[in-house]
């Protein structure tokens, strides 16, 4: 229904129950002139109404009526009885329009002429026809038995969820369902209450809250008062009034979306575009000012959906997809949260564009983007300024948009996805609390301050320091905690709110473990207390640019506290920046932000500026070297050794080089490719070992992919690529013999290892391939469905859930990859094991790391398939 | 607890903030006295909607300067101004007593500003008023409507709706 017109039903019914009191009162005493004008003013509004809805048969009812009170009211008719018994007749068959209108979203058909003509005849005075007419004339409008099938006018019609958008408003429910809901006009069930009073009466909660808690700190301190029954009582009571008073805030949240159908409509016409709107869940309630911030996000996607996200009918057809595109929208509760999701089914993000444009914008490396897993990568839609919209419409396309989305979402302590699959479909997750007003949070301390976190954002507790706790390492000067198995970055919050006047304490504290988005980090404070139910309040505006605080309350105890913002601390600490490499989640079943490598990797540990251990994959070092000091040479300011007959650069890993301080022996590590070589300077090589690789990118700096914990040490992870490029140039892998120059063939990379991938899809793609990368067969075989083509697959054998070999098998079973070569990436290369890989229908096997062979491999494979 | 208002301040402020009409004119060029410092200012005494002793003041980090926290007034959270800081003042030792707060709201955010002493309220009529002397310290001339003198001393007529545009 209209939402206009159920605004005006909803008046109409009190105005209607207004009027039939005021004739009542009129007819006792016809002199009232206050009745007089107050019944006037009523039908006088209805009749204006409905003329500006285009109601024409109720506005020619009400017109009449209007005519007869106008001369009540300026007294040139006496008011009689028969007089307000008709003007009672014409509110009798307004009142049926209207329930007609409820039932049907029209005008019901219906002849009024007789009873116009007897209001007419009243009016011009003509009392005695007028007193018959009545009776006869007016014309039962419509069975007045069909009440309205809606419970409260001004949401969109529950029972009509789904709405298609460019087809007019949807005539009539079936007269069943209004029938099925008896006893309820529009005015029955609801009253209107001013907004303000409910926000009065939320305040005046919240203060109760307050002061229930305060009371109940003073009660914890005496055991056996008096008092603790009745408070007791009084406790349950507030918390049910809250539960009560929150429950009148909330709305459903068809209210937002009731101007989207239009909207959608708009926009179908503008772009030429067939589309659906399906709208689920219109009736999921959630507080008002949390529907109030949502609207405009929700606008906003729903209309990028329309325009970015869909397709043309042409494209759609040839997609083999029907013509008219569809956005869902779809609200849930789910465990104190709603959920809204945004789906189409649109054709999805384009990987390569985003991909693309985060280069062109510098947001990340070619190296970063390589390692990403797909979702990394469409995360950066909400970076700032981020568009990939190739031509800017009128509807979107900005630049402003996404990113504008998801701040606005984590103001109210939500958090976005994107699910997206090209050629398929968009899916936006939003995830936004029930209300703002009153959340339960932990007080803690810092410095000699205390704040109260929000637990929405706490995952879990770690008491550190002290007898048998989890102790704080640190890499350099950044603390961090393994926390089964994982490396935790931490904040300290007393550093980061430059509290640290008083000394800071031993290390001995709590860990608040954090998640703001898919990034876990913790943050450390000195104590932690009792949690609380607080009410948020705003900060003053001169406070308002410290984003470190979503807000301030009054504790029980009466004092003033701080409310952390987990999302502003993330931000201010650069753990939650969008798409950092390696940061973001990889995949769900996994600690979001690691790196990860099932096999064991034969790593050689080294030590180099610093005290912490450092770590490179021992495949990638061609020798290691111990030069004698007096060799090295110095050219424009470099240092050079003649090895080999040729010159090769060095490059010291601790950033300087000097002659007068270096050791005697210089130990370097020589990277080779092909005739050419370069040294990477250490001070001391440790030690050889076999470990299972889990790097932590967080926090990294360039030259290192990460740390990870190495015979339980935290030893950072080089990166060998960067560190290659400080002196080898930018060609490094690129110069080599024109014979083994890939020309843009395109290859599939299957590793589950975003490690790996990390280091050869950037070789791979300076040979000259074109390569994707993909985490799982499954991906990679959704690939092959979704019509990718390759001109070979390199893949790992060990993956978790479908291996290589059956993987393998899977391609070679049919389909149009069926006979592409096919290349194993393996730890080990047992015969027995290269022969189960043959078997499964591997074309070669290479050893990981091996990248001259795997170089070699792929030429071979290559030229085979064109030869043959 | 916070509702403990304090000597005589308290008792004139309110009375006669509430009297706005009965006084007239009389009540619109009050002022209300309070030290700061040594320094002697006024703040128009209809902006005044409290007078308290000493408070519990929450530290807000990383808030501006002059900001010295926040405090709990009658439920509602009040920003405390730091006068001493916002005047380029030196700052109070503890053996120089508490702070006293001068409440006063603006755009419904209530904001107390804290000075050494609340004194009486006086009358003030505009025409004994001396404009900012031009060699004024520019941060004083920016808070500053006026100058009164008070037999031996100086009284700085503060403009509140200034004092509190910071940041």
């Amino acid at each position: 229904m209209d939402d206009l017109l159920a605004d005006f039903l909803t008046e109409t019914h009190e105005g209607l129950v207004a009027l039939d009191a005021a004739l009542v009162r009129l007819e006792r005493s016809p002199e009232d002139a206050a009745t007089l004008s107050e019944v006037f003013r009523i039908v006088h509004t209805i009749k204006g109404t409905c003329g500006f809805l285009g109601l024409s048969r109720m506005e020619a009812v009400a017109h009449a009526g209007e005519n007869v009170l106008g001369r009540y009211r300026d007294g040139t008719l006496p008011v009689t009885a028969g007089g307000i018994s008709l003007i009672l007749k014409a509110c009798d068959a307004i009142r049926a329009i209207v329930a007609g209108l409820e039932a049907g979203g029209a005008e019901p058909e219906g002849d009024d002429a007789g009873l116009i003509a007897a209001l007419n005849a009243e009016a011009n005075g003509e009392m005695a026809n007028a007193l018959a007419a009545p009776a006869a004339s007016p014309p039962a409008p419509e069975p007045v038995a069909a009440p309205a099938p809606v419970a409260r006018a001004p949401e969109p019609e529950p029972t009509a969820a789904k709405a298609a958008a460019p087809a007019p408003a949807r005539p009539a429910a079936p007269p069943a369902e209004a029938e099925a809901a008896p006893g309820g006009g529009v005015a029955a069930q609801t009253i209107r209450v001013s907004v303000d009073v409910l926000e009065d009466l939320m305040m005046l909660v919240s203060e109760l809250v307050l002061t229930r808690n305060q009371l109940l700190q003073l009660a914890r301190t005496q055991s056996d008062s008096a008092f603790s029954v009745p408070l007791q009582r009084l406790s349950h009571i507030t918390s049910d009034l809250q539960e009560g008073v929150m429950k009148t805030r909330m709305q459903p949240i068809g209210n937002a979306w009731a101007k989207l159908p239009r909207l959608v409509r708009d926009l179908s016409v503008e772009l030429g575009k067939k589309i659906e709107l399906e709208m689920r869940g219109a009736e999921t309630e959630l507080d008002r000012q949390v529907l109030e911030l949502i609207k405009d996000p929700l606008t906003h996607m729903v209309r990028n959906s329309g325009d970015h996200g869909l397709e043309g009918p042409e494209d759609r057809r040839r997609a083999g997809k029907p013509e008219t595109g569809h956005i869902r929208l779809n609200a849930y509760h789910e465990g104190g949260h709603i959920i809204i999701e945004i789906a189409d089914d649109g054709r999805g993000l384009n990987i390569e564009r985003i991909r693309q444009k985060a280069l062109t914008q510098g947001l990340a490396t070619e190296a970063e983007l390589a390692g990403m897993s797909e979702r990394e990568i469409q995360r950066f839609i909400f970076r700032a300024g981020f568009s990939t919209a190739a031509a800017i419409t009128a509807v979107s396309g900005r630049g402003v948009g996404m990113d504008v989305v998801k701040t606005n979402i984590e103001k109210i302590g939500g958090t976005i996805e994107v699910h997206s699959k090209e050629g398929a479909g968009t899916k936006f997750l939003i995830k936004i609390p029930l209300t703002l007003a009153i959340v339960s949070a932990l007080i803690v301390q810092a410095g000699s301050e205390r704040f109260a976190v929000p637990q929405i954002g706490v995952v879990e507790l770690v008491r550190v320091g002290g007898e048998g706790a989890a102790k704080l390492e640190r890499i350099k000067d950044a603390p961090v905690l393994r926390l089964r198995d994982r490396l935790l970055p931490l904040v300290r919050l007393a550093s980061l709110l430059q509290l640290d006047d008083a000394p800071a304490p031993e290390e001995t504290g709590f860990v608040i473990v954090t998640q703001v988005g898919a990034h876990v980090f913790g943050i450390i404070v000195d104590r932690v207390f009792d949690t609380e139910e607080i009410v948020v309040k705003p900060v003053a505006p001169i406070l308002r640019h410290v984003t470190m605080f979503s807000g301030n309350t009054i504790l029980g105890d009466g004092s003033v506290i701080m409310i952390l913002d987990p999302n502003g601390i993330a931000r201010a600490t650069g753990v939650g920046t969008e798409g950092s490499a390696g940061d973001a989640e990889r995949d769900a079943a996994r600690p979001a932000h690691l790196l990860h490598s099932d096999t064991k990797t034969a790593m050689l540990l080294f030590r180099a500026g610093d005290a912490t251990p450092k770590a490179v994959p021992l495949g990638l070092v061609a020798r290691l070297e111990d030069v004698a000091r007096e060799k090295i040479e110095l050219a424009a300011g470099k240092p050079l050794v003649q090895y080999r007959g040729q010159l090769m650069p060095l490059v010291p890993l601790s950033g300087f080089w000097d002659m007068g301080t270096a050791p005697e022996r210089q130990p370097v590590l020589v990277f080779s490719n092909g005739d050419r070589a370069m040294g990477l300077m250490v001070e001391e090589i440790l030690d050889v070992v076999d470990e299972r690789l889990v790097i932590d990118a967080a926090g990294e700096r360039p030259g290192y992919l990460g740390s990870a914990v190495i015979c339980g040490k935290v030893t950072e992870v080089i990166d060998t690529a960067w560190w290659l490029r400080q002196d080898g140039g930018e060609d490094w892998f690129g110069a080599q013999g024109g014979a083994e120059k890939g020309h843009g063939q395109r290859i599939l990379m299957v590793e589950d290892s975003a490690f790996f991938r990390t280091l050869v899809v950037p070789a791979l793609s300076a040979a000259g391939y074109a390569v994707t990368a993909v985490a799982d067969a499954e991906e990679a075989l959704r690939l092959r469905e979704a019509g990718a083509e390759f001109e070979a697959i390199i893949s790992d054998i060990n993956m978790p859930g479908m291996n290589g070999n059956a993987f393998a098998r899977a391609v070679r079973e049919g389909g149009p990859w069926q006979d592409l070569p096919m290349i194993a990436l393996a730890g080990r290369a047992e015969p027995a094991d290269i022969a189960h890989g043959r078997e499964a229908g591997f074309t070669d096997y290479v050893a990981k790391f091996d990248r001259a062979a795997l170089l070699e491999s792929l030429r071979q494979c290559l030229a085979m398939t064109v030869a043959g | 607890m916070q509702q403990a208002m304090t000597g005589a301040a308290a008792e004139s402020a309110k009375p006669s903030a509430r009297g706005a009409s009965p006084l007239g004119d009389a009540a619109a060029e009050s002022y209300l006295t309070l030290t700061v410092a040594d320094q002697l200012c006024g703040v128009p005494v209809l902006a005044v909607r409290d007078v308290l002793g000493a408070q519990t003041i929450t530290r807000i980090p990383l808030a501006p300067p002059e900001v010295a926290g926040s405090l709990n007034l009658r439920g509602r959270i009040v920003t405390a101004i730091d006068l001493r800081r916002r005047l380029g003042l030196p700052a109070r030792k503890p053996e120089e007593g508490q702070a006293m707060s001068v409440v006063v709201e603006r755009d419904n955010e209530l904001y107390s500003l804290l000075a050494d002493q609340v004194g009486d309220v006086l009358p003030l009529p505009r025409a004994d008023r001396a404009p900012n002397p031009p060699t004024l310290d520019p941060m004083w001339r920016e808070v500053s409507v006026g100058v009164h003198r008070m037999g031996e001393r100086l009284l700085i007529l503060l403009d509140v709706e200034r004092i509190l545009a910071i940041g």
